[in-house]
């Protein structure tokens, strides 16, 4: 009964967040839009030059100076917050940068001594806050996506805007940065101006990402949509625009979930961005497991298949010997080493057939015969190859060739023949079909 | 290009030491020495890629700052991340960027230019291919197509000649030679003291310092090798000896 009330409210939560029928629902979903194009876009860079805990260092080095405008206007005043994010995020940069081009240190210590640090201070500074002023900063560090204001949306917009802009002119700058960015500063390109943009731009996009996710999670919106595209294809224009349309689905069905099960709303973000990437690490064409599966499942299918024509064909042959050339004609039964079940596996496949002789006797179709010949001419071809050329004993060679015969094209095949002299029999004097 | 008492420190300890030397236009020139002696060291403080604390580097009679679009380099492989998201084309077409500036696109005039350079190389049926999916050789193969896209007139090459097959090898110096004979300028890193005598006209032995620089004929001689390799000579070096025998 309790569970069907529940049930019950989460229906009507989504209907009236389906309908767009409440201020706040629009507001919102026009949020999550944003901020998911606008992290999306600019994570992609982050993610191809390896950079993407910077995000995360980032997020972290931008609260002191969000806290120190608060405290140095003593209101929520979100213009005040965001100069002091932008001066503590190119300060964090900066100190970084500084950190690793003076030092042996590399860049994944930099970033753990300016992420904790920064952080650090933010919450010292949270303390000296006047008491009952804390929910204002709090909102900072957990996110409530289903609280934007008017003026945070038009904030959002404005960045997501310049995002979108610098991509689109800056298109090949950015390119060559993240990909050889010393040989853009040999061709006269403005290296050092697109990297501190590009800084600077995703500092933006933290502040004004952060009261609808929080500190800690905007950096899982830069990585998780651009890393699952980055899966997906191959080229960096694709990536970019891959990645913004995942951050906007993640934006949208984190908020659907939010508000139905009237949960936060940034881990419900980060959970739907997550599920986003799990699909693409299954499912990607080129390394996801599931496909890895699945086409390791079809070539074993194919192996089996390939060894029972086989060992129908060697059975045959063994039976028939080399006085009879068409195979096709002489009928074989089902025996242990092709039991009835996997002749009608073959038979659904258009291999073999059922005789007209009748009284369970089976038959090649002609392509199943084909199918078989080569099989069986790959392996002798293989054999000889083996025991010619390479000098194995004619004892030594059948278990190699029986991994061979499957992976060899007919190409392959045709060249070998030519190269052995276009050879009758194998090293055991069976016939090469 | 001319170099004038050229000094690299790192570390307070100094990498290079007071090179002296002038290239000719029209030189296809080899930088050799043992590891450490400073070879790429050379090219980057030329380049103005790593700060020189004595001396000054000339080309074409000015600072290189103001050069650049004439001077190409092709890196080590290495300095790269090869699973970046970009096919060869994208890769070649870079070499025109430089040309265009940040915001104009490439024209069809840079695609052909860029086709060009990928056939100089071989490389033109990869084009579309993302170059993770290219061999070690191949990939240098993208570099040197990249340069020649951007149609310098000097060339700085850090070891092309790195982890390519003798096919390669043979067609890329043929390139190079191709190179020099339409009057480019190329400076190239090299390991291989077989080859060295006759890929190059001019030879520069560096360890730390120069130890010898000029024609080949004049410059390969067994007390420079024994100079400039020390006590790390090895059993290649000492065939490399033998063949100054040939060259004289």
């Amino acid at each position: 009964m309790e569970f069907l009330l529940i049930c019950a409210t989460w229906i009507e939560n989504a209907g009236r967040f389906l309908t767009l029928e409440d201020e706040f629902v629009r507001a919102s979903v026009l949020g999550a839009v944003l901020l998911g194009l606008n992290c999306g876009a600019l994570g992609s860079f982050l993610v191809v030059r390896r950079m993407s805990l910077v995000g995360d260092t980032l997020s972290h080095a931008v609260l002191p100076g969000i806290v120190g405008g608060y405290l140095w206007n003593q209101t929520k005043d979100p213009v005040a917050m965001l100069i002091g994010a932008i001066i503590a995020g190119v300060i964090g940069t900066m100190l970084m940068n500084a950190i690793t081009s003076t030092t042996k240190i590399k860049s994944d210590a930099a970033q753990g001594i300016i992420l904790t640090v920064f952080f650090a201070i933010g919450v010292c500074l949270i303390s000296l806050l006047p008491p009952g002023n804390k929910g204002g900063v709090d909102r900072f560090l957990f996110g409530q996506l289903a609280a934007v204001s008017a003026q945070d949306i038009s904030w959002l917009s404005k960045a997501t805007a310049i995002t979108g802009l610098s991509c689109l002119l800056g298109y090949r700058g950015l390119l060559v940065l993240s990909f050889d960015p010393v040989f853009g500063r040999l061709c006269g390109l403005p290296m050092r101006f697109l990297h501190y943009g590009l800084m600077l731009l995703t500092t933006l996009a933290i502040v004004v990402a952060m009261e609808s996710v929080g500190v800690v999670l905007v950096s899982a919106m830069l990585v998780i949509p651009a890393s699952a595209a980055s899966l997906l294809t191959q080229r960096l224009h694709w990536l970019i625009l891959m990645a913004g349309a995942f951050g906007v689905t993640a934006g949208l069905l984190g908020t659907f979930l939010s508000f139905v099960g009237d949960q936060p709303t940034g881990p419900m973000v980060v959970i739907a961005a997550s599920g986003i990437f799990a699909l693409a690490f299954g499912f990607s064409p080129r390394t996801g497991l599931v496909t890895g599966w699945w086409s390791a499942y079809k070539w074993n299918r194919q192996v089996e298949m390939e060894n029972d024509l086989k060992s129908i064909y060697r059975h045959w042959e063994d039976q028939h010997g080399e006085e009879s050339s068409d195979a096709q004609a002489h009928a074989f039964s089902p025996n242990e080493f092709v039991p009835l079940k996997k002749l009608r596996s073959l038979q659904s496949q258009g291999l073999v057939e059922v005789s007209e002789l009748g009284g369970d006797r089976w038959k090649f179709t002609t392509r199943g015969l084909a199918a078989a010949q080569r099989v069986v001419r790959h392996h002798r071809l293989w054999e000889l190859y083996l025991s010619r050329r390479a000098s194995y004993p004619a004892d030594h060679v059948h278990d190699d060739a029986e991994k061979i015969e499957h992976l060899m094209d007919d190409d392959q095949a045709r060249r070998l023949a030519e190269q052995l002299g276009n050879p009758t029999c194998d090293p055991h004097g069976r016939p090469i079909p | 290009m001319e170099c004038h008492d050229l000094t690299v420190t790192y570390d307070r300890k100094p990498v290079l030491y007071g090179i002296d030397c002038c290239i000719p236009a029209g030189s296809l020139v080899g930088v050799l020495g043992p590891n450490g002696a400073g070879k790429s060291t050379l090219l980057k403080a030329a380049l103005g890629l790593i700060p020189v604390s004595g001396g000054y580097v000339e080309m074409f009679g000015q600072p290189q700052g103001k050069v650049s679009r004439r001077v190409g380099y092709v890196p080590q492989r290495e300095s790269v991340d090869w699973d970046f998201p970009v096919t060869v084309m994208d890769v070649v077409l870079m070499g025109r960027y430089g040309r265009l500036g940040l915001f104009r696109r490439p024209r069809k005039a840079d695609r052909e230019i860029a086709e060009r350079s990928l056939e100089k190389v071989q490389m033109l049926g990869y084009a579309d291919r993302q170059i993770g999916q290219l061999s070690g050789g191949q990939q240098q193969r993208v570099f040197l197509a990249r340069a020649l896209a951007q149609e310098c007139d000097l060339y700085l090459m850090d070891e092309p000649f790195a982890a390519v097959d003798a096919a390669t090898e043979r067609a890329v110096i043929g390139l190079l030679r191709e190179m020099r004979e339409s009057g480019k300028t190329v400076l190239v890193v090299h390991h291989d003291l077989i080859t060295a005598p006759t890929y190059f006209d001019r030879l520069l032995l560096l360890n730390l310092r120069c130890v010898a620089y000029g024609l080949t004929s004049e410059v390969w001689t067994p007390e420079n090798l024994h100079q400039t390799y020390g006590g790390q000579m090895t059993v290649l070096s000492e065939l490399a000896l033998q063949s100054v025998a040939k060259v004289h």
